[in-house]
This record gives C-alpha cells, sequence and structure tokens, in this order.
C-alpha cells in the first residue's frame, strides 16, 4: 500500500471507531488463523482494504436446515459492522435483512440476476431430501429447490459449518428429513468450513483468499488446510500432560484443577482436524478444552454418530 | 372474505416462518402462523446417553444458544438425584444471565428496530438537531459531528447502490412515526450495538469456553474449574460492566424514547387470554428462591401457582398423524411421512398447539413482568410503574406489542443488576477455599426427571425417561412452541395469531405493522418445532417455589 493511501485507509477506519492497533491485532489473529506466518499480517491487511475498496463483493446467504448458530457467530467477529456494510455486500441473509416476503424473495432474485457467476454462496444449514425435501421450505419452496437454483450460479460455494458440509445434527441417525450437506445434495464442489459452530476466523480467511484469487488447499473432506491440517490434539495446550500420562479421570478433580489431558474423559481432539487450541473462539477468549471440557469433535463428518457418546474414551 | 395476503420467509428472526393474514377494512380479521422446517431433534436422542442429551439439544438454536443444555442437564440431575455445587449454581446463573443481555441487545437493535426505524430516512436528518436528541434522551450523548460521520457512512453505502441488508426494505412507508433525527440516532446505535454484541458474547466464553454453543457443562456441574479465579472473574466483570452501561445508557434511553413516538402500539397486539412463566436463576443452594418467580395468569387475574399437569398438546393442525390432545408424557405423535399440504382449514403448521388448562398462554417477557408485578415483586413494580409513567400510558397498554418490547427491556435490566452478585458470590466462595464445581454421581438404570427454565423467549420444559442407562424417552415444550403455535381442535388460536386480529394494515403489499407484532415476540422456528414420542402415561408434579 502506497503511503498516503495507507493514511487513509486508517483515517477510514479511525472514523469506524477502529483504531489502527486494533486493526493489526485483528490481522495479526487471522493470519495465525491462516496459519501463515506472521510476516504475512500487512499481505493479509492490504487484501481486507483492497475488498474495502471499489464495489464491494456480493454474498448470498442460504438458510436451510440450521440452527443460526453459524451465522451468530459470524456476527461474533469483532467490528463485524464494517464487514457486513463497508467490506462485503450481503445481498441476502435472512437474519438480519430488513425485507420479508415478496421484498426478501425479490432481494434474492435480483442478487442472482445481477451478480451472477460472481457472488460468493455461503450456505448454512444441511438440505431435507426425503419425500422431495418435505421438511424444509422457505417462501414455499423446498430448500432442494432453492439449492438447485441459486448454487449453480454462484462463483464459489462455502458450505459453512459441519451441518452445510455434511448432514451435521439434522442428519444425525434416524435423519427422519434425509437431510444431506449441500454437496451431497446437489453434486457441487463446496469449500467446507466445518464447525459447530465453525470459527468466523475461518470464514473471514477464506473470504479473503479467495477475493485475492490466493488457491485454497483443501483436505479430502474439503476443508482448508490452512486452519484444518492438523488435530485438536497436535496443538493442544495440554498435550505435554498426554505425553506424560497425565489424565484427568473425573471432572472436578484435583488433576481437572491441574489442567491435565482429558483424552480419558472422551476427547476427542486426536481425530478431529481443527485450529481451535491457534485461533480460539470470541477474540481469543477461550476453547472447549481450556474450559476443561473434551473435545466433541464438531468438525468432522457424523460426529454425532462417530464421535458419540461423547464422554467415552474413542 | 378478506384479502388474504402471505409473508414468506418471514425475516430477521430465527428459523423459517410463515405468516399468513386476512384483512377487512384494512385490519387484520384472522391470522395464521406456519412453522417451515423440521429436523426432529428428539428422536435422534433415543437410546443414547443421558449425558449427551445436552450437546444435541443445544443445536435446537444457535441464537437461543446453552438454554437447552442448561435444561436439559437439569433434567438429567434432576432424574439422578443430583445437588450441583454452589459454584455450579452461580456460573450457570451467569452464563445464563449473559444469554439475556447478548440476546435482548440484538434482538432490540438487528431483529426489531428496523419496524420501527426508517434507515433512508436517517439521511435528512440534521446532525445537530440528532446530538441534541441525544442530549436529551441518551445516557451517552454524542456529538453532532459523530452523528455527521454516521450519517455520511449510511449516504455512501445507500449512494453506492449496494444496499445489501437494506435493499427492498419497507422505507418511505406512512407507519412510521420517528422523526429523522430520531432515525439517525438509532441507525448510530444498531452499528455500536453490533460491536457491542461480539462482546459481551465473551462473557460466555470466559467460562464456557465459546459462544455460540459453549461447551462447558456437564450432569453434576460445570468444567471450568482452571477459569474460577480471580483474574477470570475480573474478565467476566469487565464485559458485564460495560454490557450494563450500554443497556442503562443507550438500549433503554433508545426503547423509551422510540416508544413514546409509538403509544399507540399500547393498543395492539395483545389481545392474549393467559400468560405462564415457569420461572429461573436460583438464590441459593436449595433453589427455593428464584430471581423471576414462576406462576401462571388468566388475563385479569392474579397470579395462580404453577401446575405442569394442566400442559397438554394437540396436532390437528399441524403436520403429524391425528391423536387426541394430551399432556406431553401421554401423548404419541409422528411427523407425516410424505409431501405436507399447506391448508389453512386443515393443517398448516409444523408447529404443535400446546395449551396449559385449555387455554394458550403467551410466554417470554412480558408474562414473565407480569408474574413479577402480580407477586409483588418491588424491583419489577416499580421498573414497570416508572416506565407507564414517563411514557404516560395507564397498565393497559402492558398487554400489547409496545408492553411486550418494553417488557424485554425492563428485564435486561433487572437480570443484569443481579449479576454483580453472582460475581461477588464467587469471588467469597474462593475466598473460603471453595473451588467445588462438580458432584460425582452415577447413573441409575431406571429414572426420570425434568429441567425447567425461563429463557430469553420465555418458559421452557424439558423430560427424560431413562431406562438401562440410556434414554428411552425425551422431550421438550419451548417457549416459540407456545407463542407461534396453531389452532386447536376446538378452534383456539395460539398466542401470536389471536396478537395478530385487529392490527391495522395501512398498505397490504407492505404489511410491516404485521412484523411488528410478530417480532415483538422474537421468534425462534428452529426451536420450536418438535416431535415427541412418549409410551409412558406418567405426569410430573413439578415442585413450585
Amino acid at each position: 500500500m502506497k503511503e498516503t493511501e495507507e493514511k487513509s485507509f486508517y483515517e477510514r477506519l479511525e472514523g469506524k471507531g477502529v483504531s489502527r492497533r486494533d486493526f493489526l491485532k485483528y490481522c495479526t489473529v487471522m493470519t495465525a488463523s491462516m496459519g501463515l506466518s506472521a510476516s504475512c499480517v500487512g499481505q493479509v491487511a492490504s487484501s481486507i482494504e483492497k475488498a474495502a475498496s471499489g464495489t464491494r463483493p456480493s454474498v448470498v446467504w442460504l438458510h436451510f436446515g440450521e440452527c443460526t448458530g453459524c451465522s451468530e457467530a459470524f456476527l461474533r467477529t469483532p467490528n463485524v459492522g464494517a464487514i457486513i456494510l463497508e467490506t462485503i455486500s450481503v445481498e441476502y441473509h435472512e437474519t438480519i435483512m430488513a425485507a420479508s416476503g415478496h421484498q426478501a424473495e425479490k432481494s434474492l432474485e435480483q442478487a442472482i440476476k445481477t451478480h451472477k457467476g460472481k457472488f460468493i454462496c455461503v450456505v448454512e444449514g444441511s438440505i431435507a431430501t426425503a419425500y422431495n425435501g418435505a421438511y424444509g421450505k422457505v417462501g414455499g419452496r423446498t430448500f432442494l429447490e432453492i439449492a438447485n437454483d441459486v448454487i449453480p450460479k454462484a462463483a464459489v460455494t462455502i458450505a459453512l459449518g459441519t451441518c452445510a458440509a455434511y448432514g451435521g445434527i439434522p442428519s444425525a441417525a434416524p435423519n427422519p428429513g434425509g437431510y444431506k450437506g449441500v454437496k451431497d445434495a446437489i453434486g457441487v464442489a463446496t469449500i467446507n468450513i466445518s464447525g459447530c459452530p465453525p470459527n468466523p476466523l475461518n470464514l473471514l480467511s477464506t473470504i479473503v483468499k479467495y477475493l485475492n484469487k490466493e488457491t485454497i488447499e483443501l483436505d479430502e473432506l474439503g476443508r482448508p488446510l490452512f486452519a484444518y491440517a492438523e488435530t485438536v490434539h497436535d496443538r493442544c495446550p495440554r498435550l505435554k500432560h498426554f505425553e506424560n500420562d497425565e489424565f484427568v479421570e473425573e471432572f472436578g478433580s484435583k488433576e481437572a484443577e491441574l489442567g491435565y489431558c482429558l483424552y480419558h474423559m472422551g476427547c476427542k481432539g486426536p481425530e478431529t482436524y481443527n485450529n481451535c487450541p491457534t485461533a480460539k473462539f470470541n477474540d481469543g477468549t477461550s476453547f472447549p478444552i481450556q474450559a476443561g471440557h473434551p473435545c466433541i469433535g464438531c468438525s468432522e463428518p457424523d460426529f454425532w454418530d462417530t464421535m458419540t457418546p461423547f464422554y467415552e474414551e474413542y | 372474505m378478506g384479502k388474504r395476503i402471505m409473508i414468506d420467509p418471514i425475516t430477521r428472526i430465527e428459523g423459517h416462518l410463515r405468516i399468513e393474514v386476512e384483512i377487512e377494512n384494512n385490519r387484520v380479521k384472522d391470522a395464521w402462523c406456519s412453522g417451515q422446517m423440521f429436523r426432529g431433534i428428539e428422536m435422534m436422542l433415543k437410546g443414547r446417553d443421558p449425558r449427551d442429551a445436552h450437546h444435541f439439544v443445544q443445536r435446537s438454536c444457535g441464537v437461543c444458544t446453552y438454554v437447552h443444555a442448561l435444561s436439559s442437564v437439569r433434567a438429567v440431575e434432576d432424574a439422578c438425584n443430583i445437588a450441583i455445587p454452589d459454584n455450579a449454581r452461580i456460573i450457570r446463573n451467569l452464563i445464563h444471565a449473559a444469554q439475556f443481555q447478548h440476546d435482548h441487545i440484538v434482538h432490540f437493535y438487528h431483529l426489531h428496530a428496523l419496524d420501527w426505524v426508517d434507515i433512508v430516512d436517517a439521511l435528512k436528518a440534521d446532525p445537530v438537531k440528532t446530538a441534541k436528541l441525544s442530549a436529551n434522551v441518551s445516557g451517552r450523548p454524542e456529538s453532532s459531528e459523530y452523528f455527521k460521520t454516521i450519517q455520511d457512512k449510511l449516504k455512501t453505502f445507500v449512494s453506492s447502490g449496494q444496499l445489501g441488508p437494506f435493499n427492498n426494505g419497507y422505507w418511505g412507508h406512512s407507519a412510521y412515526a420517528l422523526p429523522a433525527e430520531a432515525n439517525l440516532m438509532a441507525a448510530a446505535h444498531y452499528i455500536e450495538a453490533l460491536k457491542l454484541q461480539a462482546k459481551a458474547a465473551r462473557m460466555h466464553a470466559v467460562f464456557g469456553g465459546k459462544n455460540p454453543h459453549p461447551q462447558f457443562l456437564v450432569v453434576g456441574g460445570v468444567t471450568s474449574v482452571r477459569d474460577l479465579n480471580i483474574d477470570r472473574i475480573k474478565e467476566f466483570e469487565d464485559i458485564w460492566k460495560e454490557t450494563k452501561a450500554f443497556v442503562d445508557e443507550v438500549y433503554i434511553p433508545d426503547l423509551m424514547a422510540i416508544a413514546s413516538f409509538y403509544k399507540n402500539w399500547g393498543a395492539i397486539g395483545g389481545n392474549n387470554e393467559a400468560f405462564l412463566v415457569y420461572g429461573d436463576f436460583a438464590e441459593n443452594s436449595s433453589e427455593s428462591r428464584l430471581l423471576m418467580p414462576p406462576g401462571f395468569i388468566r388475563k385479569g387475574l392474579g397470579v395462580e401457582k404453577l401446575d405442569v399437569e394442566l400442559i397438554t398438546e394437540d396436532v390437528t393442525r399441524a403436520w403429524y398423524e391425528n391423536s387426541t390432545p394430551s399432556h406431553p408424557y401421554a401423548g404419541k405423535t409422528e411427523p407425516i411421512k410424505g409431501e405436507v399440504a399447506y391448508n389453512t382449514d386443515d393443517k398448516y403448521s409444523w408447529i404443535k398447539a400446546p395449551r396449559y388448562d385449555g387455554l394458550a398462554p403467551e410466554v417470554g417477557p412480558l408474562a414473565r413482568i407480569l408474574v413479577a408485578y402480580g407477586k409483588g415483586d418491588a424491583t419489577a413494580k416499580n421498573l414497570v410503574d416508572q416506565t407507564l409513567k414517563k411514557l404516560g400510558v395507564g397498565s393497559d397498554a402492558l398487554f400489547s406489542t409496545l408492553g411486550r418490547t418494553a417488557a424485554r427491556g425492563l428485564e435486561t435490566v433487572i437480570i443484569g443488576d443481579a449479576m454483580g452478585n453472582w460475581l461477588n458470590e464467587l469471588r467469597s466462595n474462593i475466598a473460603k477455599g471453595d473451588k467445588k464445581t462438580y458432584q460425582s454421581w452415577t447413573m441409575p438404570d431406571k429414572a426420570k426427571g425434568f429441567g425447567l427454565n425461563d429463557v430469553p423467549r420465555g418458559a421452557l420444559g424439558h423430560w427424560i425417561e431413562i431406562e438401562d442407562g440410556k434414554i428411552k424417552n425425551y422431550q421438550y415444550v419451548v417457549p416459540s412452541t407456545w407463542n407461534f403455535g396453531p389452532a386447536d381442535a376446538h378452534g383456539n388460536k395460539g398466542p401470536v395469531e389471536r396478537s395478530l386480529i385487529g392490527t391495522p394494515i395501512a398498505d397490504p403489499k407492505k404489511p410491516l405493522e404485521v412484523l411488528r407484532t410478530v417480532h415483538s415476540y422474537d421468534p425462534c422456528l428452529a426451536c420450536a418445532v418438535h416431535v415427541i414420542d412418549p409410551h409412558t402415561n406418567e405426569i410430573y408434579k413439578v415442585r413450585v417455589v
């Protein structure tokens, strides 16, 4: 960034109530969440700046069989206002949009018509497929119909959360609605930001990389490697205790107070690929293992069936 | 026969909701609420480990995060006769109270405000006059420069042609009554509240690991023993103070300022015959004292003692195989396996119709404030009386869309104020050397129990039956099921349907007035849709404290 551009960018940030320090701290956390070295903070900052100037990239956000936890997670991004009002253009998002009914449908139609082939589609929730998708509808159309109509017109589709990625809780046995993840339901390739809910930093990092035209390497389950290459166990602050055979055998015990390893309490960290221990949640405040609770494997496909009982050793 | 209007999707809510109204002579003559999604979480719980239930049910909703998990562990603890340690009670209270603070702020600004605030009209405001207005009404007055900056930001946003979430709103609608300056002030606080809510949610992460879906509850207590220290308490306290200051200085003044321009809504959107409250926030280990008292009100009468035996559920108008209306534990319900036809003369929703003594009670902030007031709770009484006086309206105005929205603000204050005591209790326990957060227990072969809870959207109950150490039956009856349920076999409508009747509609193509009342209930549809499949006639007596 040129010095004058940089100055005006930070002036604009100040106008938004974000200090230069806040912004750089935010970029530092985001850079770390992407698995990049600290020397890339400047690059991340400039890509956000680029995204924030000129026409804002359009995002269409679809809600299917979901609990809105993924939207809520996204809203926990510090200074989310600057993102949704000044960085991207959220053309359709049922939780926050002003319009309802016909006017909401119009917003969706306008967005996919105007930005065909160019918009980012974020999908939250899984798709009911039993009985032609009878168990989930918006505006009288099944999730299945809407997905088949909208998703193929997107430039890229991000399946946000374990439901959109792999089916998640609606697809847990016996799966009465025949719920499936986006890829399985309609056969399109998706970038899967799994987690229940996922870390919003992983979503934002993916969007920044995409807008920067960077290649986003994925694992065999469609998850970006910058966030999902290592297990929770690999980066766990309690790993030393595992190696030293120091385990919690009961909640509330002396060992629990000492922060020993939770493997015997059913921790699924060794089988779960995610960056929770390094990215943490809610502006770096904590993550479940830090709160003394075993990992439940929420970013893995079918974890509701394959990782349960949660409190039994795997 | 009037004109029928269908609104689907209803936005700025959780989940998939359709509202249909019949309009005659510019008023709503009849209304139908329809839940449009079914997942079936109770069906998944059968045969699973009771200790896991709270993780499953927490995923009922990510907006109402934590609350189902709390009811669930309470149900298992009740079944297994577990008394949780005092620290666990306090931490659970704090997280629950934090949920109320966060949820109500987000509801007011991001889900409800645009029904009353014309964002586009804010562009016409005079920033100097706006600063004067904020000096008069706000506990946090801002300068004209500040409002000018916000207005410029909005202008840039609108002139970019990329209106995003504000595209196709009902801007300029004749039912918007705020002066441009009040619209600008509220728009500024909409943006402030976006920042604040992300911070407020950190209270959950301090003791709960993360938000949404905190992960620290276990049957028997909480796991965050390492966070039970002075530094973490201070961290929580700082966020609580900042949140409380926002509530006192911004949220409540905005609520009062906006309400003063919409006093006519003190006579719209009421029409309910009963109110139900389970109560919550145990003030002592034996749970004999609750901050929010339980009770049942038949309109116009005093508060009755709660009797959960009087609950029945009816599926006549919902997409389940027909069965006799019965207590949740005596009924059998199955979703229709196949295509479901939406027909307002027959079945039209995935939501069931719960009834209390045959009535359709409203649950939520208004019900809680009314019960506390009726029971002579001094704090609630003072707040309500002051509010009515300030607005210059009578007590009848409580039974309305305006009253419901005001009650939500008032309880945010009551609960927020109580949090300081719990933080002090935690400190004094630590000082005494009490860091106990978990009670050991063993799983019985056979047991039954329930957990009651009052959560941001209303009364919530979870019931569990355990056999061979596994879940034999699990069911929950949820606030939005009470509020958004359809008609029953006798044709009695659900609370929201009743509330909509009589609403004036200026422009049937832009039914803004319908949204006002629907949003005043803070709908959560993912929670509301349930399947219950019990095989027992056992009915529980509920301890009323």
